[in-house]
């Protein structure tokens, strides 16, 4: 029990009428890359704003990192990383002024931040960059900064949002190694993605279909359940039932 | 714990001022617009109408008609635009808008004169610009009583007798003795300028995080509301306090003016109004999406505060409705504060009712922003 980070049960959104989440219920276990995969419009990012305390859900319960998505929405904060769709550092700050603006917003102490800045820079290889505005970087490094930066507070979960969204492929490669690296240090890995070769990289993957998730498993298992020879062919015999249009 | 809120303040102040600092258009914001505004604006909105084109129609051609004009043309609010035969011909000249007011001295004015001891003459002014033909007649009226004072003077002299008692009214303009309009103008558009400034980069600032989308990394860490909110309003408060020292010294150096009250209590006064009019700006930043939203809905806002705060048009004179909607305009009270404490020299005790009322929309508006500013929607 104290493997599980993410805990949903029957979590639900509504917009009206619409129902963008219909009563999701699964698990996610600490370490654990967990692919989060759907088509445009099927909810994946309604869900992970929900996840995040960014959105009130309509119903269910969810627990994060042990802590209630109603009621302790701040601690859940505190534990918490997120890398939204659309780059959302200060690209009028530098490199080093964004680390220090976002250690220093969660707590941590000047040593902290500047020893952190240091490990960051060089293991991004930006030192040239470190005094450059984030605005002038390419679009890869700033999403492996913002990854980073995601990771500044050593947080038990990190939540990706199409992370590697044009993104070429070199640098996808290079992301997918930090995930790597960083679930190796026990942080979970919630990632939603497009891309079905990065969708084999995870541990488990869910597949959401109209606002349901329609498909949990490892995607080993997943392709032999669909019959299918890879993971592709596994989210268009899924998808393809979709009724919602984008 | 306080060490760790004063903290997480710091942050957001060293990140706002890092942005406020890098952006251009912001430095020339602060820098440039008063001083040219100061300099421009109380040179051109000035209330004094001068140049008023007359054309006289003079049916008398005597003596005491000739020295009327003479006197009238002598003043230098008046520009001689043409002597006409008829009110006729005169009239053409104001629809081809060549003359402003037309003077009509009758036919046996001087005869009237002496021997009735009254005359009339005749003033009409055109009156599609309301200002000009209000002072411009009252302006020669003026004038005209002058010259029948003077003749009266001439004749009581001769018959030592005096048919009817005269009572002169002379007045004295206290605090501002000499009518001087930049006295009066520029405290005004210093309020303004604050006004403006102040309003407008609170309100596109936080919806430009909306925009930027920089706001959802915000809402995801366990920053506090009002900490966000205040980190947002203290730079802008200095700001203001800024711009507003730089408008004192234009209004020092180019206009002369010394505040007569206490600078520091001046001070006091845009520091509790910038509060009021920064939680504003930021009030509407929370509830619009786009910066173009923002903008919108503050201008609409700026030309209710700065046209019915008593810069161009006294309040007092205004409706009973109309003033009902000044009380709850912050800029209203900065007009007065600002003309209060320049000109007036008010003391604490003068200007401590409305300091408060700014305190009140102060608090009101800046709670109302904080709960307004949803970090879970």
């Amino acid at each position: 029990m104290s493997d599980t980070v993410i805990q949903t049960e029957k979590l639900t959104k509504r917009f009206g009428d619409f129902i963008a989440v219909n009563e999701i219920s699964f698990s996610v276990n600490k370490g654990e890359i967990f692919g989060f995969l759907g088509a445009n419009g099927a909810g994946k990012t309604t869900a992970m704003r929900m996840l995040c305390g960014l959105l009130k859900p309509s119903s269910g319960n969810a627990q994060i990192a042990g802590f209630d998505i109603y009621k302790q929405t701040e601690k859940i904060k505190q534990s918490i990383g997120y890398m939204s769709q659309k780059f959302s550092l200060y690209e009028d700050l530098t490199v080093l002024e964004n680390i220090r603006f976002f250690g220093g917003i969660y707590g941590l102490s000047n040593t902290q931040i500047s020893l952190k800045s240091k490990k960051l820079v060089d293991e991004l290889g930006l030192q040239q960059e470190a005094k450059k505005l984030v605005a002038e970087l390419p679009l890869g490094w700033k999403q492996k900064l913002s990854f980073s930066v995601a990771l500044l507070h050593d947080p038990k979960i990190v939540f990706l949002d199409e992370p590697t969204g044009g993104v070429d492929p070199v640098t996808r490669r290079q992301f997918w190694e930090m995930i790597y690296e960083a679930a190796h240090r026990d942080v979970t890995i919630f990632v939603t993605t497009h891309y079905m070769d990065e969708a084999e990289y995870c541990n488990r993957i869910s597949i959401m279909v109209d606002g349901k998730i329609e498909a949990l498993d490892s995607p080993s298992h997943l392709k032999q359940k669909f019959k299918a020879t890879s993971m592709d062919e596994v989210f268009y015999q899924l998808a393809r039932g979709a009724k919602r249009e984008e | 714990m306080p060490d760790k809120k004063m903290r997480t303040i710091l942050f957001l102040l060293q990140k706002e001022f890092l942005q406020i600092m890098r952006n251009k258009s912001i430095r020339v914001m602060i820098f440039v617009m008063p001083v040219i505004q100061l300099i421009i604006m109380p040179l051109a909105a000035d209330y004094e109408v001068k140049n008023i084109n007359l054309s006289i129609v003079d049916h008398d051609h005597s003596t005491y008609s000739a020295q009327l004009i003479s006197k009238i043309t002598a003043s230098s609010y008046f520009k001689f635009a043409a002597y006409n035969q008829s009110f006729r011909e005169a009239f053409i000249l104001v629809e081809k808008d060549k003359a402003d007011i037309i003077l009509e001295i009758p036919v046996n004015f001087e005869k009237d004169l002496i021997k009735e001891n009254k005359a009339k003459v005749f003033i009409a002014a055109n009156a599609i610009n309301g200002i000009k033909a209000n002072l411009g007649s009252a302006y020669l009226a003026s004038i005209i009583r002058d010259y029948n004072m003077e003749l009266r003077s001439k004749l009581i002299a001769v018959t030592r007798y005096n048919p009817v008692p005269v009572i002169e009214v002379p007045s004295s303009n206290w605090f501002n003795p000499l009518m001087n309009y930049y006295y009066f103008m520029v405290p005004g558009i210093l309020a303004i300028l604050v006004t403006m400034v102040g309003g407008f980069l609170s309100a596109l600032n936080i919806v430009k995080e909306k925009e930027v989308g920089t706001i959802e990394q915000i809402n995801v860490t366990p920053i506090k509301k009002y900490h966000f909110v205040i980190g947002k309003l203290i730079p802008f408060w200095i700001l203001g306090n800024i711009i507003f020292t730089i408008g004192l010294l234009v209004a020092w150096l180019i206009y002369g003016i010394v505040p007569v009250g206490s600078l520091l209590l001046l001070y006091v006064c845009i520091s509790m109004y910038l509060l009021a009019i920064l939680g504003f700006g930021l009030l509407i930043s929370t509830f619009c999406e786009t910066q173009q939203q923002a903008m919108l809905v503050m201008f609409f806002f700026m030309m209710i505060f700065i046209l019915m705060g008593g810069l161009y048009t006294s309040i007092d004179s205004m409706p009973n409705w109309a003033k009902i909607i000044a009380k709850f305009n912050p800029a209203a009270y900065l007009i007065e504060l600002i003309r209060m404490v320049v000109l007036k020299g008010s003391g604490f005790k003068d200007v401590l009712p409305h300091i408060i009322k700014l305190g009140i929309f102060a608090v009101v508006l800046n709670s109302w922003a904080v709960l307004n500013y949803k970090k879970t929607n």
